[in-house]
């Protein structure tokens, strides 16, 4: 399947009009036919697009992603350069999101008519309704201007890179700038979470191994976070699996309003420039990263789910 | 929704069902909320823009100037183009997106979702690996490359959305002809030799398209959201004023003039809600007996 993509992306970038060699001419305010055809050599645009293909295919298999025409660098290294950023933003937001999403969702379905169930259930769909980067301007203007406590945009401030500081100094500054671009994609996949977490639970809870315990006189407490929450859940985990693989999408939009130096603003950055081996090497590395979080969705959910084990 | 579930049941099913769908939906007030949203919102965008008759990308006024200042309801944004003549013409780019999209989408999603569930198999199992390979792949950035190489027409991004997003319709289309064509009607039509495209088309297809229908409302939300992320990422119709171009144009003057995006985007943010609302209220109109989830 890897395969297939591959193909598709590789064939897909090639058909497209303007390539480096126009980039880099406009770059330079216009080229000579001479310069031109150097430069189409030096990166291999003269060949035929089926060997230019197969040189791509014999790399990717031994883990080399071809060459970034913009960075002059390796397109592997310069994509994990870019990755912890990424890796770091959307696994808090993750966790953010299903804790907060599993904790409010379960509390509303305890009264499913009430007041509070209400305010989740509208707090949700106003998350699911909204598009990320709004939400992200938003915070961003409240946050940052009207209420100036977090940071603009990046990652590490300027004057600390300048000044150089200690390995905490760090580390609270990249938390700082964490705050707002996390507090956005929670608020975005807080919407689905809490709303699956609502539903499930209000479907265990009409079960009746719940209504036993229940007349055992256990304590309500007990009986949905101990007893209930473990079959709860598992919608959960599982949309929970595929959000990480859904990562992207959201990345490219939240990681350009925040200026966030992760894999989708790259992305974005690329797509402009028309860098196919960077754009073919995000597009490679995040299916990988899908795939992965599959398995490990799987794998989590034989831990929740005993069952699963004897199929 | 306070109402329990089993009330139609003691009634004479003898009411047409899209009577009954009616009024099952009527009862849901939110889902009510946001019908009216959505038809005010398309009279808005319809009949508004030959009211109002500045052209939105006229520069109008000064650059920036703030909402109520020298005449401009809205403002202007960052060249001094008029923000409400923006958002009243840019609705009918947006919604006829976020309308071609969930089309294709919803198009695409069948005819893989059809064959596959229909024949099962070989067949489903290629069909499946296929749909697989379009699922993994992240569909912004997808989408972003299909409109970064084939120039950024409306409908080119409505194409490059469809492409992205019809996996979802495929299995859900798939499951629903798994169940179906067990069902002894689909047997009864089969045993007097009916042929497989009529048992397909005419057959099982129309009594998918219940749920059908409420994953492609579904689908118009998720696409005029993709719209308006892939103009914010400057990767829109230029030509065409939309709501996502809007805020595309003033990403980088956030500061300067914030109305010119918070506007915009508010009016995604209610189409898009309205939206939700419809498909929630059609969800519960169209099986009653499975609110809630």
């Amino acid at each position: 399947m890897l395969l297939a993509l591959i193909t598709l992306t590789f064939f897909l970038l090639h058909i497209s009009p303007g390539d480096i060699v126009d980039t880099l001419a406009g770059e330079m305010g216009g080229i000579t036919e001479e310069i031109r055809l150097d430069l189409q050599r030096h990166y291999g645009l003269d060949k035929p697009l089926f060997t230019q293909f197969l040189t791509y295919m014999k790399n990717v298999a031994q883990g080399d992603l071809g060459y970034s025409f913009y960075f002059n660098e390796p397109v592997l290294k310069v994509v994990l350069t870019r990755f912890p950023a990424t890796a770091l933003l959307f696994l808090l937001s993750l966790i953010c999101s299903v804790g907060l999403g599993t904790f409010l969702g379960n509390l509303a379905s305890i009264k499913p008519d009430g007041y509070f169930s209400a305010g989740v259930t509208i707090f949700s769909l106003a998350g699911h309704s909204a598009p990320a980067f709004w939400v992200g301007i938003m915070l961003l203007l409240v946050f940052s201007v009207l209420i100036p406590i977090f940071p603009v945009v990046g990652m590490i401030s300027t004057d600390l890179i300048v000044k150089g500081g200690s390995f905490w100094e760090y580390l609270l500054d990249v938390i700082v700038h964490l705050i707002l671009p996390v507090a956005t994609l929670s608020v975005i996949y807080f919407a689905s979470f809490s709303r699956l977490a609502r539903a499930s639970m209000m479907d265990v809870l009409r079960t009746d191994y719940i209504r036993m315990a229940r007349a055992k006189g256990m304590p309500e407490h007990i009986v949905i976070f101990k007893h209930a929450l473990r079959n709860a859940a598992l919608p959960v985990i599982t949309a929970a699996g595929l959000r990480l693989g859904q990562v992207f999408s959201g990345a490219v939009v939240v990681e350009t309003v925040f200026a966030w130096p992760g894999l989708g603003q790259l992305a974005f950055q690329s797509v402009l420039r028309r860098d196919y081996p960077t754009v073919l090497g995000i597009l490679f590395f995040a299916t990988l990263m899908v795939i992965v979080s599959n398995i490990l969705t799987d794998l989590a959910y034989r831990v929740v789910d005993p069952r699963v084990k004897s199929v | 929704m306070k109402e329990g579930p089993h009330k139609d049941d003691s009634m004479v099913a003898v009411e047409h069902p899209l009577r009954e769908m009616w009024r099952v939906y009527r009862r849901n007030k939110a889902a009510l909320l946001g019908l009216f949203l959505f038809v005010f919102v398309l009279a808005l965008t319809l009949v508004a823009p030959h009211f109002y008759r500045v052209d939105p990308f006229d520069l109008a006024g000064a650059p920036a100037t703030r909402p109520g200042e020298s005449g401009f309801l809205l403002g202007t944004d960052f060249i001094g183009r008029d923000v409400l003549a923006e958002i009243i013409h840019g609705g009918k780019a947006t919604l006829t997106v976020g309308l071609v999209s969930a089309l294709m989408t919803t198009i695409l999603g069948t005819m893989f979702g059809a064959i596959a569930g229909y024949y099962g198999g070989r067949i489903d199992t290629f069909l499946m690996r296929f749909t697989e390979l379009f699922q993994v792949m992240p569909a912004l950035l997808f989408a972003m490359v299909i409109v970064a190489l084939f120039s950024a027409s409306l409908f080119t991004i409505a194409m490059a959305i469809g492409l992205a997003s019809w996996p979802g319709v495929a299995r859900l289309v798939r499951g629903e002809f798994m169940r179906i064509k067990s069902e002894e009607f689909v047997l009864a039509a089969r045993s007097i030799g009916t042929g497989e495209q009529y048992l397909i088309w005419l057959v099982i297809f129309p009594n998918a398209i219940p749920t059908l229908l409420v994953a492609a409302t579904m689908n118009i939300g998720t696409a005029i959201l993709f719209e308006a992320a892939l103009s914010y990422l400057g990767l829109g119709d230029t030509a065409v004023m939309s709501w996502g171009l809007i805020i595309g144009n003033n990403r980088e003057y956030v500061f300067d003039c914030w109305w010119a995006i918070a506007l915009p985007g508010l009016a995604i943010f209610m189409i898009v809600l309205a939206i939700c609302l419809i498909g929630d209220g059609l969800t519960d109109a169209i099986n009653p007996k499975l609110r809630e989830l």
